[in-house]
This record gives structure tokens, sequence and C-alpha cells, in this order.
């Protein structure tokens, strides 16, 4: 019986098919169907106000009565499965993607990916970042065969869309949006929160495709070939790794074969 | 001053504390008798919440709140889920811990609300069955909240404040008391409020809530929703000075989570509750304190 009538209430607030729970709710003035609508206004208002915090800028972009809608059709979709909400929203991008009323904004779903990327940037494992003087004690030939350990708040995000200048333009504290030629070429961008807030580094192709391989496994000597290949033959491996150094991209080096953590 | 005990919640009022407050906390820490979490937000890995609440946690005793662990569902509850409470239980041992008379996953799917029960046995075993296993998974008491419903089953045998007693009762829980969800299910399904309180037992009872509902019209009805976004209506409080009346001191939590005010609006809520308590301390008491 419980069993039943759950289930007629998942039915009803969740698919709009509320005729089996109706039958089972006592019906007076009011009828059953309207107070059964006021647990479907609460999940769906509520689910919709969690993926509002976690999207801001998707929000301003398509305005709050579309995001409503599209919130409405990704929650009916893709229902949270834990009841963990810091974590609901993570299928949300691709969704947008083939969601077809915002077909004419091909970007949107690039921008709820790096919203995404922050968001769990955000909330991910702390960790202290690997720094600058890390490889001081490190014999230069022996820094080649390293594998370096992406900071557990790390996220790569890459788009043929200039998707951090969009995010930039659309933050919700901006009062005016500056213009941004969406064609202007795409972005690839590292999100990182080694301490309390959340950044985002542009990268270029090969330092996109540098972290991309070392957060694969690859030895530094392999991560870097991958960098040169990606387009950018004189991709400068020392710049780009100091850089790194120096924002916390790195939680750790492992020596390769032992696949330890030497530090 | 209240010798400032950590475990141990205090009989004084305390306030649920929201993001938006995280920063008042930390910076000028507001004198309220405790604080009270949704043990849901804090479940993420590591970043600056969980860092601002372990701060905020020295200064206060602490309560976990949990609003997703759906005690009602048919289909047990999470192990998962259970064991993510468990660890954050370790981390910020809280004075008290609490969950809902209530039901929000089925079939793997979390609603996100607290769905109502039918007052039934077989409801009745599967409740007692959830609590005695979170309480066993938690290794501590729970206090189980009476919810706010906007329906009711004509298949309840029993009405609600029989159904929380047998919860008690049997598994040996305490009882998370919400005044406001009284007066909002006793006008939606007209009984007396005060015969709540008549069959609630109050020696279970370790905690009250209170907080603001929303009025919505249909037609020539009225009914009640419990929506946390307004200050506590009078009738609350005077079901409050009721309750009291007959408990005595006890801890009392202000709730406020929708169009949630600036911090001094939701201290100027507890205060008067605050006043309510000082009103059934004996007098010596409150020159000690």
């Amino acid at each position: 019986m419980l069993r039943e009538l759950q289930d007629a209430f998942r039915r009803g607030v969740l698919d709009g098919d509320g005729a089996d729970a109706c039958a089972l709710i006592a019906s007076d003035a009011i009828p059953a169907e309207r107070r059964l609508a006021i647990y479907r206004n609460n999940t769906f208002g509520s689910l919709a106000t969690v993926l509002r915090a976690a999207f801001p800028v998707v929000c301003r972009l398509v305005g709050e009565p579309f995001f409503r809608q599209a919130a409405a059709a990704f929650v009916r979709t893709a229902p949270p499965r834990v009841p963990q909400l810091l974590a609901y929203g993570d299928g949300f991008p691709a969704f947008l993607a083939g969601f077809p009323p915002a077909r004419p904004l091909p970007y949107l779903s690039a921008t709820a990916s790096l919203e995404w990327a922050r968001q769990e940037a955000l909330f991910a494992a702390d960790a202290v970042p690997l720094g600058a003087d890390a490889l001081a004690a490190v014999p230069p030939e022996a820094v080649a065969g390293l594998g370096f350990v992406l900071h557990p708040s790390a996220r790569l995000v890459a788009s043929r869309f200039p998707v951090l200048r969009i995010w930039q333009a659309n933050r919700p504290e901006n009062e005016r949006v500056p213009r941004v030629d969406v064609n202007a070429g795409g972005e690839a961008v590292l999100v990182l929160r080694p301490d309390g807030a959340v950044h985002n580094h542009l990268l270029s192709p090969g330092d996109l495709a540098l972290l991309r391989a070392l957060g694969d496994g690859a030895p530094l000597a392999m991560a870097a070939a991958a960098a040169a290949a990606a387009a950018e033959p004189d991709f400068d491996l020392q710049g780009a790794l100091a850089g790194h150094l120096t924002r916390g991209t790195f939680a750790g080096v492992q020596a390769h074969e032992e696949r330890e953590r030497v530090w | 001053m209240d010798t400032f005990r950590p475990d141990a919640i205090p009989a004084r009022t305390g306030i649920g504390l929201r993001h938006t407050h995280m920063r008042d906390f930390v910076e000028n820490p507001p004198a309220v008798g405790w604080i009270e979490v949704h043990s849901e937000n804090y479940l993420g890995r590591g970043g600056p919440r969980n860092r601002a609440l372990e701060r905020i946690r020295r200064d206060y005793p602490m309560s976990c709140h949990g609003v997703g662990l759906s005690l009602g569902s048919c289909e047990g509850l999470d192990r998962d889920h259970l064991a993510r409470l468990r660890t954050l239980m370790d981390r910020f041992q809280p004075g008290l811990v609490s969950e809902h008379v209530s039901w929000s996953v089925t079939g793997g799917t979390y609603l996100n609300d607290l769905l109502p029960l039918p007052y039934t046995e077989e409801a009745l075993a599967v409740i007692c069955r959830n609590v005695d296993h979170a309480q066993a998974a938690l290794g501590r008491r729970m206090l189980v909240e009476n919810p706010s419903s906007y329906v009711s089953f004509p298949s309840s045998t029993m009405p609600e404040w029989d159904f929380m007693a047998e919860i008690a009762r049997r598994t040996g829980c305490g009882i998370l008391l919400d005044v406001n969800n009284i007066h909002v299910s006793a006008h939606n399904h007209r009984f007396d409020a005060d015969r709540y309180l008549d069959g609630v037992p109050l020696d279970a009872v370790g905690e009250i809530h209170v907080a603001g509902h929303f009025v919505q019209r249909f037609d020539t009805e009225t009914i009640l929703i419990d929506d946390h976004g307004a200050p506590v209506a009078e009738p609350v409080w005077a079901l409050l000075r009721r309750t009291l009346a007959r408990l005595g001191p006890m801890p009392i939590l202000v709730e406020w989570d929708t169009n949630i005010p600036e911090l001094p609006v939701l201290l100027a809520e507890a205060a008067k509750a605050e006043a309510l308590l000082d009103a059934v301390r004996p007098a010596e008491a409150r020159h000690v304190a």
C-alpha cells in the first residue's frame, strides 16, 4: 500500500499524472488535485531555485521565465537521485545542448559547463597546492619523468565559443553587459580553487592539452609532447609549468614508475 | 553568562544558520543561544562553506537538522547518505540530530519536499524500522519532527499525534515539536491544535521549532503553506506560549528559509521567543544564569 502511494505521488508530482495520487487523497472544499499541486509547486520551485543558484549566468542569458521552463524540463527528465543538492545539476549543461528552445543560443551549454565547473570547484576537497619551490630538490633530468597530480578543485572547460568572455560579460553583478562577439573563436578555461575563492584561468591550446594529459596520468615529457602536437609547436613548457605552480594547479607530483607521491 | 558547553543544546532560543548570514556570524557573532544547520548543505568534500561552519561551530552549540533522509520511505534508507551524515556528525559533534516524519525518496528519486505519510500501521512499521536504522548508523538518539501537510489520507487509521507517540515509544527517539507545523496542519485538516498537545508525549520533546507560513486562498477557502518565509504568526506565538506552559524551558529554534531577511530581523524573532522562555523559567534560575 505505502509503496503504491509513494509511487503514485512521484507520478503526480513529477510527471503531472495525478490521477492515482488524487484517488488516495481526501477531497473537500479544496479538490485533491489542487492540494497535490502544492507539492508539485514545492518540488519544481525548490529545484529550480537550486539550479538558479548554480547557473546564475545562464539564467541571466536566457531570463528568469525561460530559465524556470528549462529547469522544469530538466527536473522532469533527470530528477535528483541523491538528497545532496550541491551535486544536482551536473547533467544540466548537456541537457541544454539538446533542449530545442535553447537552439538560438548555441553557446549556452558551454557557459553552463563553465558554471558547473565552478560549482564543483567550490565544493571539491581541500588540498594544499604544490608551490613554486616544489621542484627545487628534483634533479633537472628527473623532472621530465614526473607525473603532476591536478588539484582536487581543478576543472577544464573548452569550447568553440569564447566561453570565458561570455561568462564574464553576463555575471549577475554586472550592471551593463559588454558586447561579446560569440564568433570570435573558442576558449579553454582552467577553473581552480587553491584556497577559498574559485578562479578562472584562460588556457592556450597547448596548455589545455598539457593539463589534460597530466590529468590522465601522463608524465611531464609525454604531456609536453601532447601540448606541442595541439597546434602549439613552440609551446613554452617552462613558462607554463611555472605559471601552474604559481596558481596552485597541482596538488602533488609522483615519480612515474612507482606511481607514488614523492613529496 | 551560561557556561558554554559545545555538546549540549541549551534551553534557549537558537536560529537556523543560513548561508547569507554566515559572514555575519564569522565577523560579528550575534548573541543567540545556539544554531541549527541543514545537514545536507554541508556534505561537500571541502570548500569555504564548510570551513566557515567550522569556525562558527567553535562559538555556538549546534544542532544538525536533516531534510533528505526520507525516514518514511518504504524502500528503506540510502546507506551512502547515512554514511555521509555520520561523517558530518563525527566532524561537527552536534548537540542534537533531527529529521522529519515524512518521506522524499521513492524509486531512487529524490523529490526535495517533505511529503506526507498516511497514518497506518504499515507506515508506522516502515518509519520505525528506518528510525532504528538511522539511530544505529549515526550512533545516537535522534529527534523526529511532526510535519506540516496539505493533504490527508482516508486510509489513515490514527491521528498524527498518536503516530508521533508510537514512533517515540517504539524506537526511543525524541520529538522535535514544530508548533508552526501543528498550527498549519490544524488549520488545513481542521483539528484542534491543543488536542495535538494533549496527544503527543511531552516528555519525549527535546526541541521546538517556530517559523512563518503563508496563507493561500482557494476561492472561499484558505490553506496554510509552511514556507518559512515570514515572521512567526501571532497564533503560532500563542500556541508556543501554551506549549511552554506545559513543557517548561526547552530549546527553541526560529527557522526562516525563503525571502530570508537581514540577520537583525531574525534576531528580533529569536528575542521574542526568548522572552517567552523567560516567562516559564523559575525566577532564581534567571538570576543565576
